[in-house]
């Protein structure tokens, strides 16, 4: 297995990329918050959505399409302030997520109803 | 004495009614997966604590979601649905080559002897099967391969495979249908389809009799006589008495032959209700009056059932999958509609009573009939 998992907690408290989900996949996975997984390999967008999803499999297919592993259209990814949504699966995350400084977002567009 | 189940999906959430056999006090409990759209729940008549609820979102796609306890609490199952081998394509709104791509589950429909097992209706139209109680879901391909699937075009709901008939006499036959595609059977348990279409009438395809490419909204049948069908055609309500070889239109003195609804009663065969709509695209009860339509003679001849239902003012649509019927006697007859009520007939539809009136919109309505103490009353 390429990854391993620390539980989900409220506040970060370091050794992992800190990830935080929109309410409902909150609600979904029944965690906190925020979420902590440990990437072994290099973390990327792909590697970190990977490592999510092996931790809470319930997420499969709510973040990207099952067997595509597109982003779903009204999911966004954020980090340092930055708009990941549009890059390549193999896009490195930003040191500062990368040393759990700053958490990765999954964000549920402003969008619908 | 049982009790009754009623299990609402809505625009944002899933809600669970219920009450003794009067029907005539209602706990309401939800919302269930608040924000989220049910577009169906329903229950095993196999065992009938174990609910199946499809759960989706234009956010985060579709959930599947398992209760083996009347819905008091849940379990998300398995959400993959992957259509079998090269998925091909259908034709999209402007007549062009499409491909499949699955969109949402639109109708679940438990087998009525096992309770692991579950046919799903899809969109993009499609039909699959769980044997495993929804851990995993299988295409049952032969329905999108039989010959005329390439054909295929969506309604304006899109293209959605919304019922499933089975037969409880013969495991082997299933009828679906698809709008708007029309209506299809297989008579060895899914293997192959045809067409059952002959019969139908539709002005607003290019060749009206074609033998694909009807708008079917419903079907519905007595289980003491599966080979009769009733069918709420976009426009027409139609019957066929082969099994759908064959179809005639009953419509009568309706007020209007639009309508997506059409269930039958739980004792008399032969008792029909619809709710005639009106359109082209309105969509709301004719003259603002919210009228169920019973037939006791299999159509053609038609009473307006209006006690207790708005008779001014009423804007609302009934949709597709949002009427149900009991087992209790008298018959109960339930609807829920886009406005957020949920109405009840504790006597066959003679008189109607809302049950809850704030509700979001209503996308279905099923009904389970129970022991009391699974009623939780």
């Amino acid at each position: 297995m390429a990854a391993s998992f620390g539980e989900p907690r409220r506040s970060f408290s370091g050794g992992g990329i800190r990830v935080v989900l929109p309410a409902h996949l909150r609600t979904l996975a029944k965690v906190g918050d925020e979420v902590s997984v440990h990437v072994e390999r290099q973390v990327t967008l792909g590697s970190v959505l990977d490592a999510l999803e092996a931790r809470y499999p319930v997420l499969q297919g709510t973040i990207r399409d099952h067997i595509t592993l597109r982003r779903r259209p009204y999911v966004r990814f954020y980090a340092c302030e930055e708009d990941l949504s549009h890059e390549p699966p193999d896009t490195p995350l930003p040191e500062a997520v990368v040393t759990g400084a700053e958490p990765f977002l999954v964000v549920g567009a402003m969008a619908g109803g | 004495m049982s009790g009754v189940r009623v299990l609402v999906g809505t625009r944002k959430g899933g809600f669970i009614l219920t009450s003794d056999a009067r029907r005539a006090r209602w706990e309401v409990s939800g919302p269930h997966f608040g924000g989220w759209e049910i577009y169906h729940m329903k229950g095993s008549p196999a065992d009938p604590n174990r609910l199946y609820a499809s759960q989706s979102s234009g956010w985060f796609g579709q959930l599947m979601q398992r209760s083996n306890d009347g819905g008091k609490t849940w379990e998300p199952v398995g959400n993959k649905f992957v259509y079998d081998g090269v998925a091909g394509t259908h034709q999209w709104y402007d007549g062009t080559p499409h491909p499949w791509e699955f969109k949402r589950v639109w109708h679940l429909e438990p087998s009525p002897t096992d309770a692991d097992t579950v046919y799903a209706g899809v969109e993009d139209a499609a039909l699959f099967r769980t044997t495993d109680a929804g851990q995993t879901w299988h295409e049952l391909p032969g329905l999108r391969r039989h010959g005329s699937g390439s054909a295929w075009s969506p309604g304006a709901g899109g293209l959605c495979l919304h019922t499933i008939v089975l037969d409880p006499t013969n495991t082997d036959r299933i009828v679906v249908a698809i709008s708007a595609a029309g209506a299809f059977r297989t008579d060895d348990g899914g293997e192959n389809w045809r067409p059952i279409n002959h019969g139908l009438r539709s002005e607003g395809i290019p060749n009206p009799t074609a033998e694909v490419g009807h708008c079917v909204h419903r079907i519905a049948r007595h289980p003491s006589r599966p080979g009769v069908l009733f069918m709420q055609k976009h426009w027409d309500v139609m019957r066929s008495d082969d099994g759908g070889d064959s179809w005639r239109e009953v419509s009568g003195n309706l007020p209007t032959d639009f309508g997506f609804v059409i269930d039958v009663h739980a004792h008399e065969p032969q008792t029909i209700y619809v709710v005639p709509i009106k359109s082209d695209s309105e969509h709301y009860p004719p003259d603002g009056k919210l009228r169920v339509y019973r037939s006791r003679t299999g159509g053609q001849e038609w009473e307006a059932l209006t006690n207790g239902l708005p008779q001014r003012d009423c804007y609302v649509n009934v949709l597709r999958d949002a009427m149900s019927v009991d087992s209790l006697d008298p018959c109960g007859v339930y609807f829920g509609t886009t406005g957020g009520q949920v109405y009840g007939s504790a006597d066959a539809g003679d008189n109607w009573t809302p049950i809850v009136r704030d509700l979001p919109a209503v996308i279905s309505v099923e009904v389970q009939t129970v022991p009391p103490s699974l009623a939780g009353v």
